[in-house]
């Protein structure tokens, strides 16, 4: 039995430590995933968050919508500065100083933050091997500032900084696979998981609070604002972007893929691209090229998953 | 919070501008945001508690007999409850006035 566990909306924590109040855009599929993710690590949490979205919305002087301690960071070291917490507590403990509890110590931080500034922090941070989550949420460009591109923004989106035109596609360059990434650090636990699929993400988030050693949850989060979407499809488009097999559900624990979610029927991915204002400009033969690339991104996946079972 | 936020000076702030205040985010109502308001068919609700869970900004709350309602203080009227709601029985409707 301990590989099925029982989910209903009912079960679900109720406590809420973001609360309401906060400032995302209506609609707005990150400040969900944050919301599920803090309803997963419960009270015991210390946050360290990186610049960006979530950070301005949540975080206005002088007001606060966490319930959590909480401290701000620049955009590229929320991994070291929780690096610190964590073997800093850990001393105070050893010494007696504050009473021994198990803390769950996590950095967040958005695609820009993750993938371009803080990558170095990152790394240095898996690789010492604290006992700590790092959370990426990921919503393919810098929104905060205006949907710049990041190097996490997916091909062929159209941004600010990449607009499509007569000469340009949108993003000239394929997404950073920040996952595989963080798998080639040789960490206990990576995940990737959307806020369409809730206790997907709660139980992957649990799971990585609960492993010791350093754990990376990379968490695609839909922007309706820079996604060019309405604000009712966001949790929609988070689904589709799964059932197309663009971001597939897994984790690797301990090296070992698994397949959370497969889709039952994997749908074209014109479902997942047609709606969205980034990609309106796509022809047919660009779209096609983009299903090449992701089949085999998602074949590799299926392989390596396939393989351990 | 004692007083309004816009009324907090800057000399006021704790050192380092530590809030320690937990939560008070709550005193932002940012229902005022909002250009439509969702609507629940009370007796349509199968009270799941689907549109709790996908709410962003947490502002979906269970009335007294056990359906699902919105709190109109943080409601930024996204319409993703009246979306995901699996029997439809959420309408958004426009704020007037």
């Amino acid at each position: 039995m301990d590989k099925f566990s029982v989910f209903s909306s009912r079960l679900v924590e109720k406590s809420e430590n973001f609360t309401s109040g906060h400032r995302a855009c209506q609609g707005c599929a990150e400040a969900l995933a944050v919301r599920h993710v803090m309803k997963a690590l419960g009270r015991d949490t210390i946050v360290a968050m990186s610049t960006g979205c979530m950070e301005i919305i949540s975080s206005p002087l002088p007001l606060t919508s966490w319930r959590v301690p909480w401290i701000h960071n620049a955009f590229e070291n929320s991994a070291a500065v929780i690096s610190g917490c964590e073997s800093g507590m850990k001393a105070m403990m050893r010494k007696g100083k504050i009473p021994a509890k198990k803390i769950n110590f996590v950095a967040m931080g958005g695609d820009g933050a993750t993938a371009d500034i803080g990558m170095g922090a990152l790394s240095g941070a898996l690789e010492r091997g604290h006992n700590m989550v790092y959370i990426c949420y990921d919503n393919e460009a810098y929104m905060n500032t205006g949907i710049q591109r990041s190097s996490s923004t997916h091909y062929g989106a159209s941004t600010t900084t990449s607009p499509a035109g007569k000469a340009s596609i949108g993003q000239r360059t394929q997404k950073k696979n920040m996952a595989q990434i963080a798998v080639a650090h040789n960490i206990p636990y990576v995940a990737t998981a959307c806020s369409s699929f809730p206790f997907d993400l709660m139980e992957k988030v649990k799971r990585a609070a609960e492993t010791p050693g350093a754990a990376y949850v990379h968490v695609l989060s839909v922007c309706p604002t820079g996604w060019r979407i309405p604000t009712q499809d966001a949790i929609k488009y988070g689904r589709l972007a799964v059932d197309s097999c663009v971001f597939p559900l897994y984790e690797v624990i301990e090296g070992k893929y698994r397949l959370t979610y497969k889709p039952y029927k994997k749908i074209p991915l014109t479902e997942y691209l047609k709606g969205q204002g980034r990609f309106r400009h796509l022809t047919d033969k660009e779209i096609q090229l983009i299903q090449q690339k992701v089949d085999k991104d998602y074949e590799r996946i299926l392989r390596l998953s396939e393989e351990e079972e | 919070m004692a007083k309004p936020m816009e009324k907090i000076t800057w000399q006021e702030l704790e050192a380092g501008s530590v809030v320690t205040e937990v939560g008070n985010a709550r005193v932002y109502e940012t229902g005022s945001w909002r250009s439509e308001r969702p609507v629940v068919e009370a007796s349509q609700c199968i009270k799941c508690g689907v549109c709790w869970l996908f709410c962003p900004d947490a502002c979906i709350v269970r009335a007294s007999d056990g359906h699902f309602e919105a709190d109109l203080t943080y409601c930024k009227g996204c319409g993703i409850c009246a979306k995901e709601c699996p029997v439809g029985c959420i309408t958004m409707i426009a704020e007037e006035g």
